[in-house]
């Protein structure tokens, strides 16, 4: 590890304050990250200094500001490790990226009586877009189903994806159970009937370096936000052939060639798919935080965190009375720690952990079936990031144990 | 600060309704019903009632959530119980107002009886949805049924 956590907890200032009279433990990194100071640094640099429009301007600022925004695209095809940056298309956030795809992609390629495969634990955003495609097209939505430790049930998948099959849509790393998922054996499994791979890399691009050319996959997607960046950007890759096939969903300014009263032509990808002014700042902001991360090291970061999950799941898992979901195996599970205090409400769980300055979540996660599957109607989840220290941590133990005490002594 | 807000909240009184709910179950065959969830947690709450010439006769509930929200629920079926349709509503209204941090008359207070315990659910906004579930649903049954029977 080349950096030491309290440096690292100085660029983000908003760590260092009390809620509700304690010491603030911010557990709700899968939700949305914390931004560093060089990320709101940048931000206000340029509303201060470069602001204007990009890619319409003949003048100073405008072209230093489509600079910087594109400069922004070449640091996120870096990240990924794409062939160009003219794969990376900009959106408003991951559930944006999957939707485009779903509707401009999707409405093209699946007819009536085809297949379109998911799993079981997809988050919403991963779910709706292709139920809707479904019901559009009178296609079939599949289900892989899970192991009793969250894994794909690589039988199942082997079942569902049938040379029908022409969308396979999944997380690489699930947000409930923190599961990374076997997207190589999928890749496999969905390419060889023909099917499309669409990868939901939300949970993922924040603790774990991410090749989407190792991967193979057709579509990657996630969101700035979870990564450090500003909220309200986010980010669709796609293969070129795929994007050059790929129909537009929203139509207006800049992502148009040609209008005539009757008819239009687009420009290329990825103009073609980023009508009007486009969340510029966030853009910078994504390319300041992905140099953060990558200054750190993705290994570094996985490394550092896995010592957190292991505190975090021993100490939890120590406490009579707790139900972890998942796999109790810290190589098995990225970020996130779902579980229940048995007889106490998530939600009550979650107020009696605020009061004492940890903040995690609680709720269904937009994930409605595997809520279903693990037999809950919600779940308290507290999920790390690379600022998180080992204090954070045993504060979170420290307060399951009162608020467990809280409710089971006065009850 | 510590826990010591949890006493706020979650009262003795509090508990009790949720650990011992009043009117849990199904009610007689001449009941109506509404179901409502909360979308934020997937809390499903079944509320019944037996309404006769514009008056809640009974009042039952089902289903599953949080201690706020299934004390509010059992506290609600004490307090709407053999109310006018329009008292029934009128009370409603005054509940919601008392928990988003509105004030009351002290009548309206005394007429919630336990409920206006639930006052300092306003102090934890993230909450208020969970403590008017049932009133919320039991509501939009009174307004669906209460002027037909």
């Amino acid at each position: 590890m080349n950096w030491k956590i309290n440096e690292v907890r100085k660029d983000f200032p908003i760590l260092d304050q009390q809620v509700n009279g304690e010491r603030l433990a911010y557990l709700d990194n899968a939700a949305t990250m914390q931004q560093s100071r060089p990320v709101t640094d940048a931000v206000l640099h340029y509303y201060q200094t470069t602001h204007s429009n990009v890619h319409r301007g003949v003048y100073t600022l405008s072209n230093q500001a489509t600079d910087m925004y594109e400069q922004a695209r070449e640091k996120v095809a870096h990240f990924i490790n794409t062939e160009s940056s003219e794969q990376i298309v900009f959106t408003r956030s991951t559930t944006e990226s999957l939707n485009l795809v779903a509707q401009g992609f999707g409405d093209a390629v699946v007819n009536p009586g085809d297949e379109i495969v998911i799993s079981v634990a997809e988050h919403h955003s991963n779910l709706i877009p292709w139920q809707q495609l479904a019901s559009r097209r009178s296609a079939h939505l599949k289900y892989i189903e899970l192991n009793e430790d969250g894994s794909f049930d690589m039988d199942s998948a082997t079942r569902v994806i049938t040379k029908k099959t022409k969308i396979v849509a999944v997380a690489h790393v699930g947000n409930v159970i923190g599961i990374q998922n076997p997207i190589n054996k999928l890749e496999q499994l969905a390419h060889k009937v023909n099917a499309y791979l669409v990868v939901d890399g939300a949970q993922a691009v924040s603790h774990m370096a991410v090749d989407v050319q190792e991967l193979n996959a057709d579509f990657y997607a996630f969101s700035g936000h979870k990564l450090g960046a500003p909220t309200g950007i986010g980010v669709l890759f796609g293969k070129s052939n795929l994007l050059a096939k790929m129909n537009p969903v929203q139509f207006g300014g800049e992502m148009i060639s040609k209008v005539t009263r009757d008819v239009a032509t687009w420009k290329k990808t990825p103009l073609k798919f980023e009508a009007g002014t486009p969340n510029i700042s966030g853009a910078i902001g994504l390319g300041v935080a992905i140099d953060y991360v990558q200054k750190m090291g993705l290994k570094s970061i996985q490394d550092y965190e896995e010592k957190l999950m292991q505190r975090m799941l021993t100490g939890i898992e120590g406490i009579s009375g707790v139900t972890i979901y998942g796999p109790h195996n810290t190589k098995k599970r990225l970020g996130v720690l779902s579980f229940n205090i048995d007889g106490v409400h998530p939600h009550d769980v979650a107020t009696g952990l605020d009061l004492l300055g940890i903040e995690v979540r609680a709720g269904h996660h937009c994930a409605q079936p595997l809520m279903q599957d693990l037999g809950v109607a919600a779940t308290a989840r507290a999920s790390i990031a690379f600022y998180n220290n080992m204090a954070d941590v045993d504060q979170l133990i420290d307060g399951v144990k009162q608020v467990k005490e809280f409710f089971l002594h006065e009850s | 600060m510590s826990l010591d807000q949890m006493n706020d909240l979650y009262r003795e009184v509090v508990l009790d309704h949720a650990q011992h709910p009043h009117h849990y179950g199904q009610i007689g065959k001449d009941s109506v019903h509404f179901q409502m969830e909360n979308p934020t947690c997937g809390d499903v709450i079944d509320v019944s009632a037996i309404i006769k010439d514009g008056n809640v006769d009974e009042i039952g509930f089902t289903g599953t959530g949080c201690t706020i929200s299934q004390a509010s629920a059992s506290m609600m079926t004490t307090v709407l119980t053999n109310k006018s349709v329009s008292e029934a509503r009128d009370l409603i209204l005054s509940f919601s107002d008392l928990i988003t941090g509105k004030e009351i008359n002290d009548k309206k207070e005394d007429q919630l009886g336990d409920a206006s315990l639930l006052a300092s659910v306003a102090e934890f906004p993230a909450r208020i949805k969970c403590a008017t579930l049932a009133w919320h649903a039991l509501d939009e049954l009174l307004q669906k049924e209460g002027t037909s029977k």
